[in-house]
């Protein structure tokens, strides 16, 4: 079974968000994305500045399996991505919640946030994934 | 109905992923397929290759008949039993049906071909077999690949008795040990061997090796050590559109001596003298980014080719891939269409990795 946080947010797609105090939102992939993925080798995150919509293309990440687009889960502005990744994408598999984040927007309408899944939703879309 | 090796168990108990391999339930990786590529390149792994198809000609007609049947000449291994070569086998136009090892055993040959091409490469042998030429397909043998700098090492107590024979192999060499046959054959670019043995006794084998420190890996490692290591997918990188020549294979025609006929010599002589269309080359990215199956190859923004094989190289840290494109095309700097972009790629002659350096 694989770690879903109660505290997030989930797109069907297999992203999380996540609300930090200051208004922004974190992004990343579940654990049960990285699973099914296998190692990560290469990630390819969006511009810094650039608008993303909720539910298109903001990232790739590459596998040894195949490779995947990353839906922005909200729409808003790019304000960070996580460097780290390019020399160490590894991490996405080892921790995928945490210091394998991809990217953090300044949401441009936060009610977006109500409409992805709870944890409790998600755990759903990943069960019939998984068969 | 997916078919199991008699490793399935043993894979099952170590954690793992399981995927339909051309009808047979396989591990993909046990955790990390990176993780395994590594162990495999540093020290010791082993894969279950009991898929393979093993298949043996004996009777007084079967060395002339594989002379007949294969691309490469088996005739050079006349000189005494425990040699093996790696051949093509082809259709009458040079087209490649499959690659395969044949081994010289005393009083037989031994065959050990795809498994994806089991049944296809079963009736071709039944439709090509003359007299006095038995063939018999052997399901029960299990066959396990033990590669990497420490294989032999870390195999010796396993190995027993036979030890120090491996140990004095060639490359394609091989020793019958009771009912194991040992071969210093693989498909990683590393020392090592692989040892065709009985079914029942197979998990024996498994377990031991892996008490030996020899990690178990997958059909995912297998894959990005072999593309490291410039070896041909069959089904990916050949099949029966093209031949060896256009296959970075055609050393492994034998065109002497020039009285030997083999099937698909003539369409292959053809086109030796007209030339080939196309070339099987390595391709490195000079970006980062990973090279995929069925990505473009390009030349001053013209498409002159593609991949028929691609992964991120482990070994590297860098996209690596074959790729097939037009043989008038010279130069060393290519470009590759990934998700659109246009990024750098160096051609260059395979392999990539040889003995766990760049080559």
């Amino acid at each position: 079974m694989s770690n879903i946080p109660a505290e997030l947010r989930y797109a069907s797609t297999h992203e999380w968000a996540r609300l930090e105090e200051d208004g922004t939102v974190t992004v990343g992939i579940t654990d049960h994305a990285q699973d099914a993925l296998g190692d990560v080798v290469f990630v390819e995150l969006p511009e810094l500045e650039i608008d993303v919509q909720a539910g298109t293309e903001a990232g790739v990440v590459e596998s040894v399996k195949a490779a995947s687009d990353i839906y922005s889960p909200v729409s808003g502005t790019v304000i960070a991505v996580n460097d780290a990744l390019e020399e160490s994408p590894e991490t996405v598999n080892e921790d995928p919640y945490g210091s394998g984040w991809f990217f953090r927007l300044r949401p441009s309408d936060k009610a977006e946030l109500d409409e992805l899944l709870d944890a409790e939703g998600y755990a759903e879309v990943a069960e019939n994934d998984a068969h | 109905m997916t078919e199991r090796t008699p490793l399935h168990a043993e894979h099952v108990a170590d954690g793992a992923k399981m995927v339909d391999f051309h009808g047979w339930d396989m591990p993909l990786h046990y955790g990390s397929q990176v993780e395994e590529h590594h162990a495999v390149r540093r020290g010791a792994g082993m894969f279950d290759v009991s898929h393979m198809t093993v298949v043996d000609v004996t009777g007084e007609g079967a060395t002339a008949w594989l002379r007949w049947l294969l691309a490469n000449d088996v005739g050079k291994l006349k000189a005494a039993p425990g040699r093996a070569l790696y051949t093509a086998m082809l259709d009458s136009e040079g087209g490649i049906l499959d690659d395969l090892i044949v081994y010289r055993r005393d009083g037989g040959w031994r065959l050990v071909v795809n498994s994806a091409t089991r049944q296809d490469d079963l009736a071709w042998l039944e439709t090509q077999r003359r007299k006095g030429v038995t063939v018999t397909e052997r399901p029960e043998l299990a066959m396990i690949a033990v590669q990497g700098p420490a294989a032999l090492e870390r195999s010796a107590a396993w190995l027993g008795s036979a030890a120090e024979a491996v140990a004095g192999l060639k490359p394609f060499g091989f020793v019958e040990d009771g009912d194991r046959f040992i071969a210093r054959t693989g498909y990683t670019g590393e020392d090592g061997f692989e040892v065709i043995l009985p079914g029942d006794g197979a998990a024996a084998a498994w377990q031991a090796l892996r008490d030996a420190d020899i990690a178990a890996a997958g059909l995912g490692a297998r894959d990005t050590l072999r593309l490291e290591a410039g070896l041909n997918l069959y089904g990916q990188d050949m099949d029966r559109s093209v031949t060896p020549l256009e296959s970075n294979l055609a050393w492994s025609v034998a065109f002497k001596p020039p009285e030997r006929d083999f099937i698909g010599r003539a369409a292959l002589e053809r086109q030796r003298e007209e030339g080939v269309p196309r070339v099987l080359v390595g391709l490195k990215l000079q970006a980062r980014g990973v090279l995929r199956r069925g990505q473009r190859v390009l030349y001053d923004g013209q498409p002159v080719g593609e991949l028929t094989s691609g992964a991120f190289s482990p070994t590297l840290g860098v996209g690596i891939g074959l790729a097939r494109i037009d043989a008038g095309i010279e130069t060393q700097e290519l470009e590759v269409d990934i998700r659109g972009k246009s990024l750098p790629v160096a051609r260059l002659k395979p392999p990539f990795v040889k003995r766990g350096e760049a080559a």
